[in-house]
């Protein structure tokens, strides 16, 4: 049982910090802004998630303690992580940052311009 | 330029009550793990900040209608009067005392005096740290 209980939360704990490694090569690599945040806002929060999920299961299985605290963290950082993502995009775009230059449609400019015309 | 806020203000109104939740968590379980009056207190005035950030000062002032001033006053005479009262019992200022409560839901709780000036620590936290933002805020 222990050995199980070892394996599962090595496994979580590696697989977020492998997700989080990724985010973090991706916003190395990728473009510009935008990419950018999609990156590291998707990939950093589950690998965040991932963590905690298996930080939670080593006090749960190991130590036999139920931390109310992280669950609490993995449902907190579950719904405002991508809102902050979110708000930065939005800001980003509202000031203006340019979208690579390979990008092939624009959906919100057509949107405003259509709604300024009306 | 108006913007459109909708879900920022729908994901406050949910996060509001966690960050508040859990400032009351870190408040009441200071005596024995990390935590207390100090980190509560920012808690809860970062939850109050999120508020701001969310929705326009006009509309919080007028849903919570607090007087930070007079609430940082109330924490000052809190753990001023916690000090005092230890002099009812013939003991030396700021002595405080605990002794363990069976509360009907809890079970066996210690219950300490301390607790009493953590209360008055939360409330000079949040008005200080409101005052300071809203005033900062207001100015043009």
């Amino acid at each position: 049982m222990i050995e199980i209980s070892k394996f599962i939360v090595g496994f979580l704990i590696l697989l977020g910090a492998l997700f989080s490694l990724v985010a973090a090569i991706g916003v190395v690599r990728l473009p510009d802004t935008y990419t950018r945040n999609h990156a590291a806002s998707k990939s950093s929060t589950l690998g965040v998630l991932s963590i905690l999920l298996g930080l939670f299961m080593y006090y749960l299985l190991i130590d036999h303690h139920a931390n109310a605290r992280v669950l609490l963290g993995i449902v907190f950082v579950f719904i405002t992580s991508p809102v902050a993502g979110h708000l930065i995009m939005r800001a980003a775009y509202n000031m203006g940052v340019p979208l690579w230059h390979k990008s092939v449609r624009d959906d919100l400019k057509t949107a405003r311009k259509a709604k300024k015309r009306r | 330029m108006k913007t459109n806020d909708l879900i920022f203000q729908t994901v406050t109104k949910t996060a509001v009550f966690i960050i508040i939740i859990y400032s009351l968590h870190l408040f009441f379980s200071g005596h024995y793990t990390p935590g207390g009056g100090f980190i509560g207190g920012l808690m809860t005035a970062s939850a109050i900040v999120l508020l701001l950030l969310a929705f326009d000062i006009k509309t919080v002032v007028n849903s919570l209608n607090i007087d930070y001033i007079k609430m940082t006053a109330t924490g000052l005479l809190i753990a001023l009067l916690t000090g005092v009262g230890s002099f009812f019992f013939d003991v030396p200022f700021l002595t405080h005392t605990f002794s363990y409560v069976d509360l009907p839901v809890l079970g066996k709780t210690s219950l300490a005096t301390a607790v009493l000036f953590d209360l008055g620590v939360y409330l000079v936290v949040i008005g200080v740290t409101m005052t300071i933002i809203q005033t900062i805020g207001e100015t043009e």
